[in-house]
């Protein structure tokens, strides 16, 4: 009888570590079983190197976007603006990237017209008023984020197609192009600017008093308001922030496809709140979140898209998939979330 | 009727394990039919999580029996419960806010009249329940988001006996509503156990009111049963000793403190149509009791003198300095603190650990060059746990899991961590058990002791009769009278919370 109890125990606290293991890392899980799943339905095409590196690229802008908006969701807010706001920045950049012009009028590649800091300044910069005009709107009037950032998402998209007359921007000089085509020590630009973002966000969230009131903030506003929290600074400066992020990414888009377009980031935003809310950011409560964790959301998206395309998955099928993906995951974690 | 057991509830050897817990381990219950039954213990003695298991929003783990009427019950849910006679109305209390009482009343089962819901029946039959319940104070056709805490539980009670309930669960039912609604509270209690014979099982911690109002009295502790008794056959220090397996010889251990000069007055503070002219001046080393009844404005008093909604009119001098606090940031810098009474509402950060809900008002204390320094920060936390016996294994456990006692414990931890000068303490034991509420005593004598200044607010009288150096009482939004602690007495506070008092 005695030995029958222990043996029990020890069954059932390996149960716990093994359910321990899952709560922790339960999502890393997920996206190596899929990343196995697509390397055998694809008879390794999709483990080669310079796939890898495709599907790390591809979610490069997601990523970005994902971040920013990671932050937000965790202070219960939603940004719907930064797939308009990514492509705002990408024109008003293109508009100062062209390279200069000798006598005769012709381009010369090598050299800006403007140096590159200058349309790296006004995309960055117009990105951020757009997000700063949100978090105002949402901080001073108290109006409902998602109604706010519909709105900007509407205004965006519109300034964009103005700045342009509607036609895409083109013929930009090579330093430009090489924010979004170049590489740093054999790692693509896009994919550099997101992890240095994302490394930027982790340190900020955990370990200054800023990160720690933005959860606080999501955690509870009023409890936070009581401990002297800055509720409307942090606002203001957390769609700031993920729209500059937006911006940093349209920046990028434009110089990889040497081609500012107002059309561009179409949607983006959904799959950067899907990639948050698969990475486990509670868009139920406020306060639960990591940026860690968006990455992998944002990493699941990009190898499921990949791995569907390698295997000739017509692409309406795959939208499909992927849908089934994200709800699956965010029921997975309300599970977890109870036990 | 259908059955000849005297007990409408019989539970045996009841258990329940979550993940890591045993919250009740073969508790067994039995409750007498028109009855009132009181359940006491400690917070986290497991007697929410018991009743729970009777309306079924839990299932009890195997083994035990449930029996109601005589007849086995195990019921899935809320839903099945009610249908066979048994109601429980939950502390926080959650009807519809935005419908009527009728239409509350009535949800899931509205009377038709075709294809559409009859709402003039509905109504009718609304009132006609009202009528027979004694309730003349609330409108059928009342939105149920503007009526007290008190009329809610009212209505709670209407539905839970138009199902014909014959056993109603309450938890905390008393916490908070005002003595006058206690008192019309167990006139219908009193009323529906005599003539429709229902039973009442009540979850308290107010000694008074087990003794005022209940039959039986059954204790757990740590999710284990410990007794039951007749309530004429027990006395307060029976009952606590059951609670918390160990005397407790004082209750209120105020220790003299040495008073200081004035650190705050408080001038002709007003806002308009919640307190008038409200003055007093605070001194360091001095607890300053706050009595009156609900709604008498002592909260909203501090809330505003905090910065946390606006005054009208009056001034708040700090160190005989005349300051500007229009928001809590400014009082945080004044070095003031704010307990809140409503814990969960504005005091914890449910979804955060315990170290962030410790460390929130003072984390700036802990950087260098804009980083939080963790080890700095840890050792502090560490300390503050210590101190106030924080009962928990890390600093990592979310503050949602810990019970109400130490939920406040670590609330306290935060303000102290802010090294406050004055620290305003609203009901700051309301809803946890004995030994937490005797430990938070201590703590503010403690700061007392330290020179700091604490106002605290407490509708319970032996509380505030027992830890104030001096009480401002205040009776709908003014101070209708000071008492020093020597004259102190409930007669006299009480005239004048209820501006009876003739001099």
């Amino acid at each position: 009888m005695a030995r029958n109890d222990s043996a029990e125990a020890v069954k059932k606290s390996s149960k716990e570590v093994w359910s321990d293991i899952f709560n922790k890392y339960g999502i890393i899980i997920i996206l190596f079983l899929i990343a196995a799943l697509m390397s055998v339905a694809t008879g390794g095409m999709f483990l080669k190197p310079i796939n890898l590196m495709n599907v790390v690229r591809q979610i490069s802008f997601i990523g970005l976007i994902g971040v920013g908006v990671t932050i937000i969701i965790i202070t219960t807010g939603i940004d719907l603006s930064s797939g308009s706001v990514l492509a705002l920045a990408s024109v008003a950049a293109a508009t100062f990237a062209h390279p200069a012009k000798d006598a005769a009028g012709q381009y010369i590649d090598a050299v800006g017209q403007y140096p590159l800091i200058v349309p790296v300044l006004v995309g960055l910069a117009v990105a951020t008023l757009a997000g700063v005009i949100n978090g105002l709107i949402i901080a001073y009037f108290e109006l409902p984020p998602f109604i706010v950032t519909l709105g900007m998402m509407t205004a965006a998209r519109g300034a964009a197609f103005l700045v342009t007359g509607g036609k895409p921007i083109g013929d930009f000089s090579d330093s430009f192009n090489f924010l979004g085509a170049g590489f740093v020590l054999g790692i693509p630009m896009p994919i550099l600017l997101l992890i240095v973002m994302t490394i930027f966000s982790y340190i900020i969230l955990n370990r200054t008093k800023f990160g720690r009131h933005i959860y606080a903030l999501g955690g509870n506003e009023q409890a936070a308001i009581i401990s002297g929290v800055n509720v409307k600074l942090i606002k203001i400066v957390v769609y700031g922030y993920a729209s500059m992020l937006a911006g940093l990414a349209g920046i990028s888009l434009a110089a990889r496809i040497e081609s500012g377009q107002p059309s561009a980031g179409l949607s983006f935003e959904l799959d950067a709140i899907a990639a948050a809310v698969i990475g486990g950011t509670s868009q139920s409560t406020g306060g639960i979140g990591t940026v860690q964790g968006t990455i992998v959301g944002a990493l699941i998206i990009g190898v499921i898209n990949n791995g569907m395309t390698l295997m000739g998955v017509n692409s309406y099928w795959q939208q499909v998939v992927k849908a089934i993906i994200i709800v699956g995951a965010v029921l997975l974690d309300k599970k977890r979330r109870k036990s | 009727m259908s059955n000849n057991t005297d007990y409408v509830l019989e539970l045996e050897n009841v258990s329940k394990s979550f993940p890591g817990v045993q919250a009740l381990k073969d508790v067994s219950l039995k409750v007498r039919k028109g009855t009132v039954h009181a359940l006491m213990g400690e917070n986290g003695a497991g007697k929410s999580t018991l009743m729970k298991i009777v309306v079924g929003v839990y299932t009890a783990d195997p083994g035990g029996t449930i029996k109601i009427d005589g007849e086995p019950a195990n019921y899935k849910n809320i839903g099945a419960s009610i249908k066979h006679g048994v109601s429980m109305i939950f502390q926080e209390l959650n009807p519809i806010p935005y419908m009527t009482v009728a239409e509350n009343i009535y949800l899931n089962r509205e009377p038709h009249k075709g294809l559409f819901v009859d709402f003039k029946q509905m109504i009718a039959d609304t009132q006609a329940l009202f009528d027979s319940l004694g309730i003349d104070n609330i409108k059928p056709t009342e939105k149920v988001y503007e009526l007290t805490v008190a009329k809610k539980q009212m209505v709670e009670i209407a539905k839970a006996i138009s199902y014909n309930s014959k056993l109603i669960i309450m938890d905390e039912p008393t916490s908070a509503i005002t003595d006058k609604e206690v008192d019309h509270l167990f006139k219908m209690v009193r009323t529906l156990k005599k003539e429709k014979n229902v039973a009442f099982i009540f979850i308290t911690h107010k000694m008074d009111e087990v003794f005022q109002i209940t039959d039986e009295i059954t204790v757990l502790r740590d999710g284990q049963y410990v007794g039951t008794d007749l309530a004429s056959n027990s006395s307060r220090d029976k009952l606590i000793a059951w609670m918390v397996g160990r005397e407790i010889t004082q209750m209120f251990p105020k220790e003299e403190a040495e008073i200081g000069d004035v650190i705050m007055s408080c001038r002709g503070l007003t806002r308009n149509g919640v307190f008038k002219d409200v003055s007093f001046d605070l001194r360091k080393g001095e607890i300053l009791g706050f009595a009156g009844l609900m709604g008498a404005g002592r909260t909203e008093v501090m809330e505003a003198i905090f910065g946390y909604t606006k005054l009208d009119a009056g001034e708040v001098y700090i160190h005989g300095k005349k300051v500007n606090i229009t928001m809590p940031r400014d009082a945080l810098k004044y070095h003031m603190a704010l307990l809140t009474e409503d814990r969960k509402g504005t005091g914890c950060f449910l979804p955060l650990s315990i170290r962030d809900n410790m460390t929130v008002a003072s984390v700036g204390d802990y950087t260098k060059g804009g980083f939080i320094r963790k080890k700095a920060m840890e050792k502090v936390c560490l300390e503050q746990k210590e101190k106030l016996a924080i009962k928990t294994p890390s600093m990592n456990q979310l503050i949602k899991n810990l019970s109400g006692g130490n939920q406040q414990k670590v609330l306290v931890a935060r303000w102290l961590m802010t090294n406050p000068e004055i620290l305003i303490v609203d009901e700051p034991t309301r809803g946890i058990d004995v030994g937490a509420k005797a430990e938070i005593h201590r703590l503010l004598s403690m700061m007392a002791k330290e020179g700091r200044a604490i106002i605290m607010i407490s509708s319970e009288l032996p509380e505030v009769m027992g830890m104030s150096d001096r009480i401002m009482v205040m009776h709908e939004g003014k101070i209708t009278g000071e008492v020093s602690r020597k004259d102190a007495n409930q007669t006299l506070i009480m005239q004048f919370a209820t501006n009876t008092y003739v001099s």
